[in-house]
């Protein structure tokens, strides 16, 4: 990166560090705390997003609807994440090429599944062969935020759904006493309450999705967890900067970072907390108004 | 509903025209933890000897190359479900292998495999480490002493360093320059072994074409004495060559 790490195997010394750790590697690993936390920041919303569709479909008076609702959450919670992560997703991925190849290459002879092999038309693949590496990173990311969106999404749904259920039923029967429709009374009454019996849960959501990216690297996705093994792995002259096996510093490098990320969530969902509970009719809300009078 | 099967058809053929028209992309899968076989350097790239015989061969057969990184434990049924094209993993040809995918001949020969440990007297029926599905490992279990696997081999390597493992068993050729930098903590034991048919490049068995292609390449580069070549240039002057 600077003209003076030209010959990393001339220089010592704090110049050595400073090139050692703006490595064109280290740059990569640095990427993955974004890669990381790009990732959570698209998979929170759209779980929770997934989580309220659950949930009010499980809530659903139609009993089909209700049904699908319940056995999404039923189904997703039991089964182990990692199994998700390694058979869903290959599934999902053989999925869209097989559709796109029924509608690319209707005229291939050949069967797409010869023993253990998948194959599509070269057309089919998703993304093409020839496209850049880029567009695979993508595809690949797409497919990570996808899955942790249906495994989280299923838990939030959970919670959510005992959520809508904890609000007190004498502020919906309140509501309906003023007039209000159906649809009136959950947009305006049983949504807004619920958050606050719903938050403990999704703040644990939160903390365990936290934890769950390393799984990344079982998709394909180069998370900091695979960047720290692979930096901190012991290198030979082979490397331009040789070391012993670091693996420890590394690997205490991320403890810091997940330990920080994980107080300062904490902090903000204190603060969340205390904001929603603000005027509710819970003990909490009303502890509140006391101190407040 | 028709109009967006439209769009994905659209979007499809002018992907497909667009294939056509840069010719075919071969993928090469790699490890990139296997110095000085393939690894990532320093820069981030995938480098060493099988990044230059990877990118020799791709020009020889006149075909786009592009590189990707897979987990070894992974790395055959990845493969087969067509993430990438080929494996360039320093994969040695073995029969069990062979069932469930095809090889080209071989652009490495056959190596010996050694057991490296901290002490001469280290007892090689203890507690052995190696990497997870390679032959070594298939070794190991078979010689009765107790097998310890490793996702990486850097990290077989790493658990004889902590003690886990009394000794560690694999590719000669990936423990030498290890044990030439370990100041004399680390140590060749026991007898090299030989095992496999050397290292051959790793295709889905329906790709006979790519295979050809791929074969005559090699043949070439043997013929012309510059697989020798690059045999020396990262391997050292004592290697078994063609």
């Amino acid at each position: 990166m600077f003209a003076a790490c030209a010959d990393p195997k001339a220089i010592e010394g704090l110049t050595w560090a400073a090139c050692y750790l703006t490595s064109g590697k280290h740059l990569d690993f640095y990427w993955s705390f974004v890669t990381v936390l790009m990732l959570l920041a698209i998979t929170a919303p759209a779980a929770l997003a997934m989580g309220f569709a659950g949930a009010t479909a499980a809530r659903s008076r139609f009993l089909p609807l209700s049904l699908l609702g319940k056995a999404y959450a039923a189904i997703v919670r039991g089964v182990p994440d990692i199994v998700f992560f390694l058979f869903f997703v290959i599934a999902l991925d053989q999925g869209i090429e097989w559709m796109k190849h029924q509608i690319v290459c209707p005229d291939w002879t050949e069967p797409v599944r010869q023993g253990l092999e998948f194959r599509v038309c070269p057309q089919a693949k998703v993304p093409l062969g020839s496209s850049s590496a880029i567009w695979h990173q993508a595809y690949g990311f797409g497919l990570a935020v996808f899955t942790f969106a249906i495994v989280f999404g299923a838990f939030a749904a959970n919670v959510l759904y005992g959520a809508m259920s904890a609000v007190p039923r004498s502020q919906l029967e309140t509501a309906e006493a003023y007039g209000m429709s159906q649809g009136q009374v959950f947009r305006r009454i049983l949504v807004p309450q619920m958050w606050v019996y719903a938050l403990p849960g999704l703040s644990n959501l939160w903390m365990i999705l936290i934890k769950a990216t390393p799984l990344l690297f079982l998709l394909g996705v180069k998370d900091i967890v695979y960047w720290a093994r692979e930096l901190g792995g012991s290198k030979t002259q082979a490397y331009e900067y040789p070391h012993p096996d670091w693996r420890l510093w590394y690997f205490l490098g991320l403890l810091v970072f997940y330990l920080l990320f994980t107080k300062v969530s904490e902090i903000v969902l204190a603060r969340l907390s205390a904001r929603l509970s603000h005027g509710q009719a819970t003990a909490a809300g009303e502890a509140m108004r006391k101190v407040a009078a | 509903m028709k109009k967006l099967l439209l769009a994905t058809a659209l979007i499809a053929v002018s992907g497909a025209a667009l294939a056509e028209s840069h010719g075919q992309t071969v993928r090469l899968g790699t490890e990139g933890a296997y110095p000085p076989f393939n690894f990532i350097n320093d820069a981030g790239e995938i480098a060493g000897f099988e990044r230059e015989v990877g990118d020799e061969l791709c020009a020889r057969a006149e075909l786009t190359c592009e590189w990707v990184t897979n987990e070894w434990d992974s790395i055959i049924p990845n493969l087969q479900s067509g993430n990438y094209d080929v494996i360039i993993a320093g994969m040695s040809i073995t029969k069990e292998r062979d069932e469930v995918i095809d090889f080209s001949q071989n652009y490495f020969p056959p190596a010996a495999s050694a057991y490296v440990a901290l002490t001469a007297d280290a007892d090689l029926k203890g507690t052995v480490s190696a990497q997870v599905s390679t032959i070594q490992a298939g070794y190991v279990a078979e010689s009765g002493a107790t097998l310890l696997e490793f996702a990486t081999p850097d990290e077989s390597v790493a658990a004889v360093r902590n003690g886990e493992a009394v000794a560690v068993f694999a590719d000669k050729d990936f423990l030498a320059p290890i044990v030439a930098e370990s100041n004399g903590e680390l140590m060749f034991v026991g007898e090299p072994v030989q095992l496999g048919g050397g290292v051959g490049l790793g295709l889905r068995e329906s790709d006979t074409e790519l295979k050809d292609k791929l074969n005559a390449a090699i043949q070439s580069m043997k013929d012309d004495g510059s697989l020798n070549a690059l045999i020396e240039k990262h391997f050292g002057p004592e290697t078994a060559k063609f």
